[in-house]
């Protein structure tokens, strides 16, 4: 007869078949079976966080810069309950993320018992599948498909739910068996003729575009590098959603910036008049679509997606390609080769009316600033970061707010897997455990949360994870005592009524980091910053950079809601230009 | 300028009917995620039906009526096939002359004798079957479709209805194909 486990063995036997090599969590009464055979694992690191919430977050950074799913343990009731918007994070954003909880004995489920809740219940809606597991001998089978469901088509958050009696009961372990397709789906379902009939688009355009997004990192490094081979093989101009970011180099000619709500001038005009939009790995989000009725009135649109539920979601397509990303590219580029080996140069002459367009925009220069001898403008920080830190292949992680709109206009990314940012959900507090999940698999790397101050409050307990396990991340936080964004729209569109939006007692960040046991460093004006900044580099422990920003800056372009690409706010330079003009703060 | 940090509701399009069937692990849960996925995207429901068909392979068949643009009945299909217990999704649209549509009702009837004849011949027309009957009552068996269910029981008002209990609809195909 074979060996029998207990309940809490077989968790962590899974993981290791599974080669998890991080559980990112936090005890309770629930889990605690489970913790107690952590010894026996040395593979396996477990990483204490301080809030079930950082776990969640710091497993999503783990996860999106190494590639591999992010392992979260929490306990019943709370526990469970706090990683929530963590999950929902993930769900949002494509990020495969395994968490297991534990839950009180299968006998007491149902009767209200102590730090009892509905887990399955309340994450069904934020995960892509979850499971309670009733019967010890469902347990490995469960695990395994948890990791494989977690981590195949378009990726996501799982839940397995285990209650501590099952965590004692034992039974014989099995290995994963992997499967070709599970229930039926399949995540490649596109033929040549789809690829013949894009490349037969692409010949005809005169004004193409791509716009890429997060699916492209989600497929992996090698579509990066195959995104960059498709845009040489063909000339077009790209541009890129938050979430892409990285995938194509940042400082390429070919490369428009970023689009949507605070993208830049001429991504979102080249999307509002091209003649084909050939979207890759990218979801038509209301931040990037504006006004769907006058979305891109005039083109022909191509949807390169793995989940097919995204495709006619928000916008209706022309040509739908249901497939992984680099599967999709790596057909197109092998039909073109064989068929047009000179596409790129046949095909200058036709684009070059539309480049000359581009370039026109370009000359705007949305992301232009008025700078300050006085106050450290926010975006002049980032520039500033991005300046004495590229070169050191850096991971980025932002919170949510105008300092993440501001790094992702500022910064410039060359590699994939680097950015780390709530885009979907848009969660505060995110990029500081991030910054640890980070950290952890790449023990080596410069990590930098660009944080807000409103933003890393909600999270700053996990400053502690980052002082016990060694970690020198970097909190960057652009300091204007505002929520800064809703301080802006308030400005903008609420006649500046700044309800509730400014924060009368802030900690002083350099005595907070003292504090925690890492490093304070405060700028207050632009002479000091990049002094400032190279003092955080040199400082190989965690730190907390203050850096004293221009408290009514705004985030310029910006696409008010409800209006179409072509109707951008531009910032405070291009408005005066517009007063001497005569047409006053009017859109442009 | 709009105020909403989101953007405003664009046109609608035309609500067409739709039968959607689902086959689903029989497992604890499986109906609430269906029926999660339409309350949380906004979707309609109309009428349910839900049992197992197949113990040995353990599926159950879920049978759902809901209205919506074609754009919507095409997300419901494609985010019902995502759902991982769910094998196949099958949609009719409720003018296909292909596919029956049936509904189940109950209806009990109290009053003397003429009355509940009276109401018994004017169900005859849809395979009225009595399953109960006492010297003051009938419980009738009917099967027919929503629209006619809705008929009559607002026509048996007068003739002593006093109770209704039906179900929501079932649908399958005419002719030796079964849905792949």
């Amino acid at each position: 007869m074979s060996k029998l486990s207990t309940g809490a063995e077989i968790v962590f036997k899974c993981l290791e078949d599974q080669n998890v090599e991080f559980i990112f969590g936090y005890p309770g009464g629930a889990v605690l079976p489970i913790y107690d055979e952590l010894k026996n694992h040395n593979s396996i690191k477990h990483i204490l966080v301080r809030h079930e919430q950082g776990a969640g977050h710091a497993a999503e950074g783990y996860a999106r810069s190494s590639g591999k799913p992010g392992v979260v343990l929490v306990t019943s009731g709370p526990g469970a309950t706090n990683v929530v918007t963590a999950l929902t994070d993930a769900y949002m954003d494509s990020i495969p993320l395994v968490c297991i909880s534990g839950q009180v004995p299968t006998h007491l489920i149902g009767t209200d018992a102590f730090q009892e809740c509905d887990t399955t219940g309340i994450t069904r809606p934020c995960t892509k599948h979850n499971w309670l597991v009733k019967d010890i001998k469902d347990l490995p089978k469960i695990i395994h498909e948890a990791f494989e469901v977690a981590t195949t088509g378009r990726p996501g958050p799982v839940l397995v739910d285990i209650p501590k009696d099952i965590q004692f009961q034992k039974t014989t372990y099995s290995k994963p068996k992997r499967k070709k397709k599970l229930n039926g789906k399949r995540h490649n379902n596109f033929n040549q003729n789809d690829i013949d009939e894009l490349i037969k688009l692409m010949s005809k355009a005169n004004k193409p575009i791509f716009y890429t997004g997060g699916g492209v990192i989600n497929s992996g490094p090698k579509a990066s590098t195959l995104l960059r081979e498709l845009v040489d093989a063909t000339g077009f101009p790209i541009t890129s959603t938050l979430q892409g970011l990285g995938s194509f180099p940042g400082d390429d000619n070919s490369f428009l910036g970023m689009l949507g709500m605070h993208g830049t001038y001429e991504a979102n005009n080249a999307m509002h008049d091209c003649d084909l939009m050939i979207n890759i790995g990218a979801r038509f989000d209301d931040r990037i679509t504006g006004k769907i009725d006058e979305f891109s009135p005039k083109s022909k649109k191509v949807h390169i997606d793995i989940d097919p539920s995204s495709i006619n979601k928000n916008v209706k397509v022309h040509l739908p390609i249901i497939g992984d990303v680099q599967d999709v590219i790596s057909s197109t580029l092998k039909t073109i080769k064989k068929i047009k080996p000179n596409f790129a140069n046949s095909n200058k002459q036709k684009i070059s009316k539309w480049w000359e367009q581009i370039q026109k925009w370009r000359e705007k220069k949305s992301l232009d600033y008025i700078n300050s001898t006085e106050t450290i403008k926010p975006q002049y920080a980032v520039q500033r970061l991005y300046e004495l830190t590229k070169g050191k292949d850096t991971y980025i992680t932002t919170e949510v707010g105008q300092h993440q709109m501001w790094a992702a206009q500022h910064y410039k990314f060359d590699k994939p897997n680097r950015w780390m940012t709530s885009g979907g959900l848009g969660t505060m507090g995110y990029g500081l455990p991030a910054a640890v999940g980070v950290q952890i698999a790449h023990p080596n790397k410069l990590v930098i949360d660009i944080a807000g101050e409103a933003s890393v409050l909600m999270t700053m307990q996990e400053m502690s994870t980052a002082v016990q396990y060694n970690l020198p991340i970097k909190i960057f936080i652009l300091n204007n005592e505002y929520m800064g964004m809703v301080r802006q729209w308030q400005e903008l569109l609420h006649d500046k009524n700044y309800s509730e939006s400014y924060t009368a007692a802030l900690p002083d960040f350099v005595k907070l980091a003292e504090a925690y046991g890492c490093v304070g460093i405060r700028a207050t004006n632009p002479n000091e910053l990049d002094d400032k900044i190279i003092e955080m580099l040199n400082t190989d422990r965690p730190v907390i950079f203050d850096c004293l920003v221009d408290k009514q800056e705004n985030c310029f372009p910006m696409i008010p809601s409800g209006k179409p690409h072509n109707q951008m706010l531009l910032g405070p330079k291009d408005q005066e230009q517009n007063k001497i003009t005569g047409k006053g703060k009017t859109l442009v | 300028m709009s105020k909403s940090a989101y953007s405003t509701p664009g046109k609608k399009g035309k609500f067409d009917k739709h039968i959607i069937v689902v086959w689903v692990d029989n497992e604890s849960g499986v109906l609430a995620r269906v029926v999660g996925l339409f309350s949380g995207r906004g979707y309609n429901i109309e009428s349910l039906a839900v049992a197992e068909v197949d113990a040995k392979l353990n599926i159950s068949r879920i049978t759902i009526v809901t209205t919506g643009t074609p754009q919507v009945i095409e997300q419901i299909k494609l985010q019902l096939r995502k759902l991982v217990p769910v094998h196949k999704v099958a949609d009719f649209k409720r003018e296909d002359k292909n596919v029956i549509f049936k509904e189940m009702a109950l209806f009990k009837l109290v009053g003397n004798i003429s009355k509940r004849k009276k109401a018994f011949n004017a169900c005859k027309k849809y395979n009225a079957v009595i399953l109960d009957k006492t010297n003051k009552s009938y419980v009738v068996q009917v099967t027919a479709l929503r629209r006619e269910i809705d008929i009559m029981s607002k026509n048996l008002k007068k003739l002593g209805l006093v109770s209704v209990s039906r179900t929501g609809a079932v649908a399958m195909t005419r002719g030796a194909e079964t849905f792949k």
